[in-house]
């Protein structure tokens, strides 16, 4: 793919009126040279990505389904009919309740804990460093499929997370079989899970605070819960926003850990929303689901609108 | 990574006095650090140890109750039937084909259309990075289906291109090429514009080979991507010369393998192995991508 390099000399000095017309090629060429460097990209991207995310909106307003694949140009026109549908459909409802349960409680827990990570890693300790931010970011690495079988197994009734809790006579619950106590299991996996990537963000906004602000502190007496609360938590403030940011969007779309833990169950207390759209999508209802999809997509993206302002506004 | 190091300008700041009180004191502080960071490393790493450990146990060890902690009798024997039963081999080849493959095309076409993004003006530029921004929010879910027919329709369900095309080249590649080659000085490539360097050459000598980081981080996320990817494998690899190995190990435990805990912990172990051999060879490198996806 070599491109010749004829008119790409400077353009000449004097004959302005032949220079603009000069430019003009350029940029005409120049524009061809780019879409040449996109064009594997975009190929890619439109019958991959983009096309399928035009189509599954076309379809959400359409009764297609399965039967329909062969002609799907068949189906009728039903308007907003499938959204309304959604929001009457008691199951998807519960899948709302259910994420927004997994996403509010799931994103400061693992914030929390991402955070607490961070800064003990950051208060000067020499001797295993490395090892403690390998071992906490280990499982961010490891294939959901396989850890969900140990999971599965340690939360078992009668399995190891009861047996050490036990010691201090607490009697645990069958964690993934009590419709209570499912989600929470799923949530604690989830925070488990991403606290990692927390911890490494977290702790390069903490090494870009000047230490001579701490310093200053000091000398005053404040104490380190004093310092971490005044001075620590609002210098830290946009790269905490953009660790909830990075979250959230991941956090809505919560589907692989109900999909290997529970599957969805028990009585559902774990169906989220896209565990619901994916379980439509298996059902055939193509029109139904994509109109499920697309109202978790409006979640996503207002709320990320939402922190992108407060991100912004801020900076 | 560079290491801001708060505590080693403290003690001399506040004199004499004070630092020879506290070098007398016991650092009660930082052993309580040590103590927390420890148990929570503990408990976090705690699955892989447990996973570990089951799978050298029989299976009668596995239910008995109540749990014994290190294998009683030590037995390879899940291993054995796992490479037995199931063609490891074969899932170890697709896995990494397939990701091999994902990791070469990102690097190569993200690149290019960064760079083309980053410093070619163009008709469409604004467009079309917008469209890759917003991709970067779409659910998975939302395209699975759609996706699926466009891969049915093209005869391709149950190969490798099923496998490898719809990942070859994505937004957070497009987005993460785009950020560092934008901070890449003008003056170079200028230079070897009005030498003559076409685009191509511009590309290919000048900016490529200044991305080493972003390449770096981009070569770990994809990979660690596809080798833990689940979802779409599952759909369209339909028979086991197909399955990688997260397919091979989810659709092994199912119906009455559900319970045959030291096989399917021995299968974990095969699964996890290999990336956590790669990542705590590479960590450093895992720490600076995370840091700069995050970051920028």
């Amino acid at each position: 793919m070599s491109v010749t390099t004829e008119g790409r000399r400077r353009p000449g000095v004097g004959a302005a009126p032949r220079r603009s017309s000069a430019t003009e090629r350029r940029r005409r060429r120049q524009g061809l040279v780019a879409w040449l460097f996109a064009l594997p990209f975009v190929l890619i991207f439109m019958v991959f990505m983009f096309g399928p995310l035009v189509w599954s909106f076309g379809m959400s307003f359409t009764d297609m389904t399965i039967r329909d694949i062969r002609t799907p140009f068949s189906v009728n026109f039903e308007g907003l009919q499938n959204f309304v549908a959604v929001f009457q459909d008691e199951t998807f409802r519960k899948a709302l309740v259910n994420t927004l349960y997994f996403t509010v409680v799931g994103i400061p827990l693992t914030m929390v804990f991402g955070l607490a990570l961070a800064v003990a890693l950051n208060t000067g300790i020499e001797k295993f460093r490395a090892v403690f931010r390998v071992g906490f970011y280990t499982p961010v690495v490891t294939s959901i499929v396989a850890v969900a079988v140990v999971w599965r197994f340690m939360l078992q009734g009668d399995g190891l997370v009861n047996t050490v809790l036990g010691w201090v006579g607490i009697n645990g619950p069958d964690w993934l079989n009590d419709q209570y106590w499912a989600m929470p299991s799923i949530i604690l996996m989830a925070a488990w899970r991403n606290m990692g990537t927390l911890m490494i963000i977290f702790l390069a906004g903490l090494q870009a605070i000047p230490s001579d602000v701490y310093e200053a502190a000091e000398v005053d007496g404040a104490s380190k819960w004093r310092q971490f609360r005044t001075m620590t938590l609002p210098l830290l403030r946009p790269t905490l926003l953009l660790g909830a940011v990075l979250l959230s969007v991941g956090f809505l779309q919560v589907f692989e850990e109900p999909f290997v833990m529970t599957k969805g169950g028990p009585l559902n207390s774990t169906l989220t929303m896209s565990f619901f759209v994916y379980n439509q999508f298996g059902y055939g209802r193509f029109g139904f689901g994509s109109a499920a999809a697309y109202v978790l997509f409006a979640f996503i993206a207002a709320l990320a609108a939402v922190q992108f302002r407060i991100l912004r506004s801020k900076d | 990574m560079v290491t801001v190091n708060p505590v080693s300008s403290r003690p001399a700041s506040p004199g004499p006095v004070s630092s020879a009180r506290s070098a007398l004191r016991f650092p009660w502080s930082r052993a309580v650090t040590y103590t927390v960071l420890s148990v929570g490393l503990l408990v976090t790493i705690m699955p892989f140890i447990w996973m570990l450990l089951g799978s050298f146990k029989t299976q009668g060890e596995l239910l008995r109750r109540p749990i014994t902690w290190w294998p009683q009798a030590p037995t390879t024997e899940n291993y054995e039937t796992w490479m037995s039963q199931l063609d490891y081999g074969k899932f170890l080849t697709n896995s990494l084909i397939v990701a091999v493959c994902v990791v070469l095309g990102n690097l190569l076409f993200c690149s290019m259309v960064g760079y083309a993004l980053a410093k070619i003006d163009f008709p469409g530029r604004r467009l079309l990075f917008g469209l890759v921004m917003t991709m970067l929010m779409v659910p998975g879910v939302v395209t699975l289906i759609p996706t699926f027919v466009i891969v049915a329709n093209l005869g391709l369900v149950n190969t490798y291109p099923a496998l490898i095309l719809p990942f070859l080249a994505g937004p957070l590649g497009v987005f993460l090429m785009r950020q560092y080659i934008q901070g890449i000085p003008d003056a170079l490539m200028e230079a070897a514009r009005i030498d003559g360097a076409g685009e191509f050459r511009v590309f290919s000598r000048i900016v490529l080979p200044q991305c080493g980081p972003p390449l770096a981080t981009l070569a770990i996320l994809t990979f660690l991507g596809s080798w833990n990817n689940f979802l779409w494998p599952l759909v369209v690899a339909q028979t086991e010369d197909m399955y990688t190995l997260p397919v091979a190990l989810s659709l092994y435990s199912v119906g009455s393998n559900q319970t045959n805990y030291g096989i399917l912990m021995a299968g974990s172990v095969l699964v996890v192995a290999p990336i956590l051999v790669l990542f705590l060879l590479l960590q450093r490198y895992f720490v600076q991508g995370i840091a700069m996806t995050g970051i920028k």
